[in-house]
């Protein structure tokens, strides 16, 4: 099992009651920015992602946003490339790249070549459709960003592997001279991880293109649903899914007791936590969601990771009349609802051995061959953070890899996946295990 | 009642759903970027004298979308051969709000498609000043809210968006504005030579603005005069972007005279 570490890089000082008065922290105005602090923790970050190959993580995970103070990694690129010279033995993850918002397959199919001949190999590239709010800063059509995705991501396979100069005229994107110099380290191509939350249009493009689909924190039981979706999928091109086919990240806080622990992801929902990444007509663009989602959606009242829930839908059609709000009530609510998401497994937090404990459990249930633990938001401390990471990798860790072991998890290193053939006729085996979700009172 | 009902026609090698009602001259008739909202009491009354033929846009629902339309001016290419097949002789047009960027293409690629032109709080041309609502960017109730300056006070608002908003209601706003996207995304809502194109025009033309429009600026009124030589315009005192439904008996009236002359 590999086993990576991320953070979203959050922006710490923007004043919470900025966020609770936009109703997100997209659009949060760029007044609130201070250049100090930013470039204090731009290095911070840089180093802590160092200092997670110290501790002896796998991977080191960055993700991009736009225009948002709850990840500062708006151009996650150059955080990479610098990794890529600093570091010496950890892999890259980048989950993802938003293609469609880019916008420009052939200068990002440069950009990854370099980073992984940089890195000499270690790069690991993940794609993404961006979310809502990307498409508004980026001024990318939605409407058609399920298309621009599919294409850009055919083009780049197409760049690092046909020789060129040859020329292009698709149907979004148009090139008359492609010939990318710089071709990656890796033959024929990085490997590719799909970070999503529970789109089926995407996990089936996953099982099409046999790349390993990781869950960004979503519930168990519709996590082993989209597992089975899936394998179903991996079944009809013809193999059986595995470990090696699935990652989950999760949010996970560990502090010396289990007060210290609780205290400190409370920050999770500082400003509301992710589902305070955009407000609702930011997270719905025109078209972006297919129509079988919308419908689904629409009927279904849901907690979600910056995805929509059925309930911020009915808000974005019938949103409340600007109220007087008491901040402290929306804190407190805030903190109970942390309390159900960490009974449902959504948050993990507490000393490393009850970690390991829910974690152990959570890698039983969903079987991935990859474990991302990602790191507080908010205000939170370099210390407490540090602290963190290093009780993870030192307390929890090795027993996580031994469970693995235990268990058979397999990551896409130790078996390719789509590698493991399924004979026509033949019924695939189960990848995942409901069997403690009934016993925890989950589904 | 008038006598209308929903038809589907073969046009333009695509079927397309048409509202059709009322008797006499055809007066084509495009809807807003919202979609054709119902049968309201102005339909009922031009109908009186009028056939409208109200085509349902594709991609909206009724009509399945065409494909290959990625632009406003795509869109009036498909609708200038319906158009063609449908009534080879010039027709009169009103369009509104984007059906105005419509009908505005059209008559610019295809000079003698329309008698007379009237034009309702068109979108299609960059104002001078002031912007067109990003009605993308904000939530659904505030983008229908900004469409009349006073809903208290616009008794057929209250009927078309005062029900519960159910899953099947959402559904036929996505489409309309998934639609409205994929066309006018990117410029937002205009087309930066539809005014060199309008050069010349002699269609006659009417622009319809009401004073309190927070949807489509002035700007907008203005830059369609200057582009169309002799289009005149008619002001309707505090109403917003959709008159028809805020001042019907002025939109009326003014509709009536234009189409009349």
């Amino acid at each position: 099992m590999q086993v990576g570490y991320f953070t979203e890089r959050p922006y710490r000082w923007v004043p919470e009651e900025e966020v609770f008065r936009n109703h997100g922290y997209f659009a949060v105005s760029n007044r609130f920015f201070d250049r100090e602090k930013a470039a204090d923790d731009y290095n911070y970050f840089l180093d802590e992602n160092c200092y997670a190959e110290e501790l002896g993580f796998d991977a080191v995970a960055l993700n991009e946003h736009h225009g948002n103070p709850f990840c500062m990694g708006s151009v996650m690129n150059v955080e990479a490339s610098i990794l890529a010279y600093r570091t010496r033995r950890v892999r890259i993850v980048l989950i993802g790249n938003p293609l469609p918002v880019i916008k420009h397959p052939l200068r990002m199919a440069e950009e990854l070549a370099e980073i992984d001949l940089i890195s000499r190999g270690r790069l690991v590239t993940g794609w993404v459709r961006g979310a809502g709010s990307e498409q508004f800063f980026n001024n990318a059509n939605p409407a058609y960003n399920r298309e621009l995705f599919n294409e850009a991501h055919d083009f780049i396979v197409q760049a690092w592997t046909r020789p060129g100069p040859w020329r292009y005229e698709g149907k979004h994107f148009h090139y008359r001279h492609v010939n990318p110099w710089a071709l990656p380290y890796q033959k024929p191509y990085p490997p590719m991880w799909i970070p999503g939350v529970l789109s089926p249009e995407t996990v089936k493009w996953c099982a099409e293109h046999r790349y390993p689909y990781i869950g960004l924190g979503t519930l168990l039981g519709p996590t082993c649903d989209l597992w089975d979706y899936y394998a179903d999928e991996a079944a009809k091109q013809g193999y059986q899914a595995g470990p090696e086919n699935f990652g989950y990240l999760i949010p996970t806080v560990i502090a010396e007791t289990e007060e210290k622990a609780s205290a400190i992801a409370d920050n999770f929902v500082f400003g509301g936590g992710q589902n305070a990444f955009s407000a609702p007509q930011f997270t719905v663009p025109p078209g972006y969601n297919s129509k079988g989602a919308i419908r689904m959606l629409a009927k279904q009242n849901t907690s979600a990771w910056l995805g929509v829930s059925g309930e911020k839908l009915m808000r974005h059609m019938e949103d409340a009349e600007e109220e007087s709000v008491d901040y402290d009530d929306v804190r407190r609510k805030l903190r109970a609802g942390l309390d159900k998401v960490k009974s449902n497994y959504q948050v993990i937090a507490g000393t490393p051995k009850s970690v390991t404990e829910k974690v152990k459990t959570i890698l039983r249930v969903l079987r991935p061959g990859i474990f991302i633990m990602f790191s507080v938001q908010g205000p939170v401390s370099n210390e407490e953070r540090r602290t963190s990471m290093r009780l993870f990798a030192q307390e929890v860790m090795p027993a996580l890899k031994e469970y693995a072991k235990e268990i058979d998890l397999p990551d896409p290193f130790s078996r390719t996946p789509g590698s493991v053939k399924l004979a026509a006729g033949t019924s695939r085996i189960p990848v995942s295990d409901r069997g403690p979700l009934a016993e925890l009172g989950l589904r | 009642m008038a006598n209308w009902s929903e038809q589907t026609v073969q046009a333009a090698g695509h079927e397309l759903a048409l509202i059709r009602g009322g008797s006499g001259k055809p007066l084509l008739i495009f809807h807003d970027e919202l979609g054709f909202p119902g049968w309201m009491e102005w339909n009922e009354r031009l109908a009186e004298r009028r056939t409208l033929l109200i085509p349902l846009q594709p991609g909206y629902g009724k009509t399945t979308r065409v494909e290959w339309t990625r632009s406003y001016r795509d869109l009036a290419g498909f609708y200038a051969q319906v158009t063609r097949e449908l009534h080879p002789e010039p027709i009169d047009v009103i369009g509104f709000s984007a059906g105005g960027y419509i009908a505005a293409e059209m008559a610019a690629a295809c000079p003698h498609i329309f008698s007379r032109m009237a034009l309702v709080a068109p979108m299609g041309i960059k104002p001078g000043e002031g912007e067109i609502m990003d009605f993308f960017a904000v939530t659904m109730r505030q983008h229908l809210h900004a469409t009349v300056a006073d809903p208290a006070a616009t008794p057929e608002y209250a009927k078309l968006y005062g029900g519960q908003m159910t899953p099947e209601r959402f559904e036929a706003f996505e489409d309309a504005r998934a639609e409205t996207a994929r066309l006018g995304w990117e410029p937002f809502m205009h087309n930066p030579s539809l005014p060199y194109l309008l050069r010349g025009l002699k269609t006659p033309t009417l622009l319809i603005h009401g004073t309190r429009d927070a949807v489509v600026p002035r700007g907008c009124i203005d830059a369609y005069r200057a582009a169309i030589a002799g289009a005149q315009v008619f002001e309707i005192e505090s109403a917003g972007h959709r008159p028809e439904i805020e001042k019907p008996e002025e939109f009326l009236r003014a509709i009536n005279r234009f189409l009349a002359e």
